[in-house]
């Protein structure tokens, strides 16, 4: 009985201590979003009731919509993402399969070179990123960003997808060969298939930091066609200060692309990181 | 074994598979990472880039504008990233420790919503605490009224001796799903029969936390403490997005990040300096190197792995 009560209480304080943090971790979402489709008045009235018949306006997003070029910046960023997300799945499972699968001389050594850039931030090195930019011309383009964030996410990526590809089925890769498939045709037809999901790991990992970035877009990409979302909120926001209506709807619109990326992919990226993947 | 000459004919595959990636990441990467520690020997005199030795450095540990500046953003950028170690990291632990107490309802749930903040760029939640925070908005100082403490709300991102810590435990907020969720895995990878073990002499509930779980955790604690001090020391983008790059209240917040941006973007009347900047970043490399092989030299060989 002692040890039933016992547990019982234990149960409700964790429920109690997650549900707080719960509120924590949600209430500045929520306090955005919900204020963000109120009149001014409302908004500083009452800043946490819900939009209700007298208090509901879109004016903030209309004010958005005409001076901020959303839609260019969220392609920016869309582009930029899903090009980069694509190098460095193309190149670094290519390189990780050169590393696991054949010996050549200087294989650890590579393996190393190329994990040193897991621990090292690339923002050290900004300065010779940004003159190297500049001479070859690449400046406000988004290709400068692809770059950056493709060299950027390689090292992880190389070294995830190297312990997986160790795991592959030798017998499998010596069929294709006897059968007289290429080494490419080995990685691209029987390799590729099967390291699937350990590509969407490293996928998940990579897609919301460079989605967030705002240092490179700040110091590479500035230029108003350039710009990626995260950079032109900030810009923008920062332009309406005091239009609290405008900022309040930047922000939800700021928040929208990520949630939604997040609930199709929270389960992809939750297993990733509970399975190891990052030790 | 085989000479030179004779060496069996290249593997022309291998060559390919490795060269994108080796190239990019050798252009893009390490070859700016050289240049820039290169260029922080140099300086620009009389429109003509001069090696300069290290005049650079002189300069920015010996000119009290410089130096001032440097020591405030590094001292700055300590308290920082003490106050992630110290709020941060345990409050990722207790979660992930009651997250993974066995037949928890919801664990899923609490799991995706904590793990919300961590997803959102900087400038989303710079801005958006800086609105709750605000006063003239009201909602910090309201909610405090409602459980009787307002007498302890200041506007805190724009008082000296507050900004940093607020800030600081704003990015706490945003990164604890990070600790969390590694913590996490590492809790569930330990095998059932050790608690099952400890049970049978006794040890249950935070005695078994204490006990048991913590030491087989040690080793991701260690990986959490590393991530956490290299993410530190090259943050920039709350900071920016919540203070701008003057990082006020007169420089009460400035961090490596955002003083190294300053110095070699240029702000406002500052012209850019990119070879300061480059000192700035060598003198970060060079912390970030010393924090890391303290990790990989002196804490993680005296933690023991154990494999289950």
């Amino acid at each position: 009985m002692q040890a039933a009560r016992q547990t019982l209480s234990t149960r409700i304080g964790s429920h109690g201590v997650l549900i707080l943090y719960t509120l924590i971790a949600l209430f500045p979402v929520f306090v955005i979003v919900t204020n963000s489709f109120k009149t001014r008045r409302a908004i500083f009235r009452d800043p946490l009731a819900l939009p209700d018949e007298e208090s509901f306006s879109l004016i903030g997003y209309e004010t958005v919509m005409k001076q901020g070029d959303f839609f260019l910046y969220f392609q920016n960023s869309m582009i930029v993402t899903v090009a980069s997300l694509f190098f460095i799945l193309l190149f670094g499972a290519m390189a990780a399969f050169a590393l696991a699968e054949y010996r050549f001389k200087g294989n650890t050594l590579m393996g190393l070179y190329l994990a040193l850039g897991i621990m090292i931030p690339i923002r050290i090195g900004t300065v010779a990123i940004l003159e190297m930019m500049v001479s070859t011309g690449l400046v406000n383009t988004l290709w400068a960003l692809i770059l950056v964030y493709t060299a950027q996410g390689l090292p992880l990526a190389v070294f995830i997808l190297s312990e997986f590809m160790r795991g592959v089925s030798d017998d499998l890769k010596n069929a294709g060969r006897i059968d007289g498939l290429s080494e490419y045709k080995i990685f691209f037809r029987l390799v590729l298939p099967l390291v699937r999901p350990a590509m969407a790991t490293v996928a998940v990992f990579n897609m919301i930091p460079i989605w967030n970035d705002l240092w490179f877009p700040l110091i590479l990409a500035p230029a108003e066609e350039t710009k990626t979302l995260t950079l032109g909120s900030q810009v923008f926001i920062g332009q309406f200060v005091t239009d609290w209506n405008a900022v309040l709807s930047a922000l939800s619109l700021a928040i929208l692309p990520v949630m939604v990326l997040y609930v199709i992919f929270s389960r992809q990226l939750i297993r990733g990181i509970t399975s190891g993947a990052v030790k | 074994m085989a000479t030179p000459s004779g060496q069996s004919k290249i593997r022309w595959h291998v060559v390919v598979f490795l060269a994108p990636a080796v190239l990019v990441y050798t252009a893009v990467m390490i070859y700016p990472l050289f240049n820039t520690m290169r260029l922080s020997f140099f300086n620009r005199i009389d429109q003509e880039r001069v090696f300069v030795g290290l005049d650079n450095f002189r300069t920015l540990f010996g000119d009290a504008i410089w130096s001032d500046q440097f020591w405030n953003a590094l001292g700055n950028n300590f308290w920082f990233f003490l106050i992630h170690m110290l709020v941060q990291n345990p409050i990722g632990i207790a979660l992930a420790a009651i997250l993974s107490s066995p037949r928890l309802r919801f664990a899923a749930l609490y799991r995706t919503a904590i793990f919300v903040p961590t997803i959102l760029s900087f400038v989303i939640v710079g801005f958006a605490w800086k609105l709750i925070l605000s006063p003239i908005w009201g909602i910090a100082p309201d909610m405090l009224d409602a459980i009787g403490l307002k007498f302890l709300y200041a506007p805190w991102l724009g008082k000296e001796e507050y900004a940093l810590t607020t800030l600081s435990l704003v990015s706490v907020w945003q990164f604890v799903g990070i600790p969390m969720m590694l913590i996490y895995a590492a809790l569930l990878s330990i095998p059932e029969e050790i608690l099952e073990a400890g049970e049978c002499d006794g040890i249950t509930g935070m005695a078994a936390f204490w006990k048991i779980k913590l030491p087989l955790i040690l080793p991701s604690i260690g990986i959490i403490s590393i991530l956490t001090f290299v993410a530190n020391f090259n943050a920039f983008d709350l900071i920016y997005a919540a203070q701008g790059a003057l990082a006020g209240p007169d420089f009460s917040t400035d961090i490596l990040g955002t003083f190294m941006y300053r110095t070699f973007f240029g702000f406002q009347l500052q012209l850019g300096d990119p070879h300061m900047g480059s000192a700035i970043a060598s003198a970060m490399f060079l912390i970030i190197l010393v924090g890391v092989c303290l990790y990989l030299f002196g804490i993680q060989r005296r933690l023991r792995t154990y494999q289950f």
